[in-house]
């Protein structure tokens, strides 16, 4: 075993990703849960036109996402018993199993659409959808965003050390998580939310989580009982209709967003305030750039997470020369990421610096490295020099 | 003296958001899409942001952080992740000059 390199984010004296352990006490008392974070310079005035809101893009595309639900299913009914069901039930499974991630995501934050009621309504679809119950992970995202990768503090963090890879790639075929996910969703049902839901979601949202989750669990549940009555019935395969339609692509249809979503922080270092160290920006095709709602500008997505998702391209025009140079593909991030994860399971420490474009301002190790003296004076946002 | 001299109007674009220090307070001085100024406390009510970098929409402006939404005119709290509503504060204009009423 090689010996173990200084990480480049600050440094726990051990590695405890629960969110009431040792690291969240430790990252508190560090100073570096809700930080003060690196962010690219853009002027107010500029910044404006980049997060004004419109509904036209998100109901374009909303209508086309909800078209394709209809149709491919439309085509995995009329050829059920033919092979060539086979690619539409696979198309079904990505525009509901994989795209519900992205639209949860941007409706969560609320900027999908400029009407209040229609991010909520597509809100609520996707979280079905993926099977997260809606109050939680709303939660869960937020301090996502306050505490990015930050050991014992952030409740999203999808490469846990010791990377665990057999795990990981069950993540393709989503057994495991759509498993967690019902029985999270079965026991919240039963009003029972862990000490960590407890830690990120205020109380006085507590029943309100309870109420979705029993929501969520009374469709899985109809949808089981119909397909029971049809397999008792004599409908034979057929009986699998109902489940392939609703729940079902959860698993069969989710490698896409978790191709996606691994990219997102992979490889990339844990306990830096500074969303150029920890997240990762790459270049896709289109076709996965619109089930993923650009989320593939990702760390422009957390140095602005105001910026609707239809106006991350313009935003990454705007701020590329401070940021480390974008992956080309998907091929080249997971190059990338799996060269780090790698020496990761042999040296979590371990992570990927990328050499910044000279027109960059450097990364701001200070904010990390020195937490304990800034904290004490309070400071709200980054605009002095190195 | 409780009328505190802010700002000039032309400080606040339309539809717009300005910071303002006072004291050892900071307040959030909004320009409204008819023209009319209000002012909020400045510390988003969930994580302690200054709501001066968020976006006005209307009659609501949105967290930078977390995309909360509040009614600046009420304070109210619109959206998760904030549930605590905004203390608000009385505003009057006069001589291109926006006034906030501080106790
Ligand atoms: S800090 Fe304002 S919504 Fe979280």
């Amino acid at each position: 075993m090689s010996r173990s390199t200084a990480p480049i984010g600050f440094e726990f004296s051990v590695r405890d990703y629960s969110l009431t352990g040792a690291n969240t006490r430790q990252a508190i008392e560090n100073g570096l849960s809700a930080a003060e974070w690196y962010h690219s310079e853009i002027p107010r005035k500029k910044l404006k036109l980049l997060m004004k809101r419109r509904d036209a893009p998100a109901i374009r595309d909303t209508v086309i996402w909800i078209a394709l639900h209809f149709v491919f299913a439309a085509g995995g009914l009329y050829f059920w018993g033919s092979w060539l069901c086979v690619p539409f039930w696979f198309a079904y499974g990505v525009v509901y199993g994989s795209a519900c991630d992205s639209r949860w995501h941007e409706c969560g934050h609320g900027t999908a659409f400029r009407t209040r009621w229609m991010n909520d309504v597509v809100y609520h679809i996707a979280s079905f959808q993926i099977m997260r119950n809606p109050v939680n992970w709303r939660w869960s995202h937020a301090r996502h965003h306050t505490d990015t990768i930050i050991v014992g503090r952030d409740p999203e963090i999808a490469w846990i050390h010791p990377i665990n890879l057999i795990l990981k790639a069950l993540a393709f075929v989503g057994i495991v998580e759509t498993w967690i996910s019902l029985k999270t969703l079965m026991r919240n049902a039963m009003a029972n939310l862990s000490q960590e839901e407890k830690d990120y979601i205020p109380e006085s949202q507590w029943h309100k989580a309870i109420f979705w989750a029993r929501v969520h669990i009374a469709i899985y549940a109809a949808v089981l009982l119909i397909s029971f009555v049809l397999l008792v019935s004599g409908a034979a395969w057929k009986s699998l209709i109902p489940i392939l339609l609703i729940g079902g692509p959860r698993v069969y249809g989710c490698w896409h967003f978790v191709m996606t979503g691994l990219l997102q922080h992979g490889g990339l270092a844990e306990n830096v305030l500074d969303h150029r160290l920890n997240s990762r920006t790459l270049y896709m095709n289109p076709i996965s750039q619109w089930i993923y709602w650009n989320m593939n500008y990702h760390i422009e997505h957390h140095m602005f997470p105001m910026v609707p998702y239809y106006s991350l391209p313009a935003l990454h025009e705007m701020i590329k020369d401070d940021l480390p140079p974008p992956n080309t593909s998907i091929w080249d991030g997971y190059k990338e990421m799996m060269g780090s994860v790698m020496k990761q399971r042999v040296d979590p420490n371990y992570a990927i610096r990328k050499t910044l474009p000279p027109t960059a301002r450097p990364y701001r190790d200070h904010l990390h490295k020195a937490v304990p003296e800034r904290n004490a004076g309070a400071v709200s946002s980054d605009r002095g020099g190195m | 003296m409780p009328w505190i001299d802010v700002c000039a109007i032309d400080d606040v674009e339309e539809e717009d958001v300005i910071r303002w220090d006072h004291e050892d307070r900071t307040y959030a001085i909004f320009r409204s899409v008819d023209d009319e100024f209000y002012c909020t406390d400045g510390l988003c009510t969930h994580e302690q942001v200054h709501l001066s970098d968020g976006l006005v929409m209307d009659y609501e402006i949105e967290c930078p952080k977390h995309n909360g939404l509040f009614d600046y005119r009420s304070g109210k709290a619109l959206r998760a992740p904030v549930c605590e509503d905004l203390q608000t504060y009385e505003t009057r204009v006069g001589n291109g000059r926006v006034l906030v009423f501080i106790e």
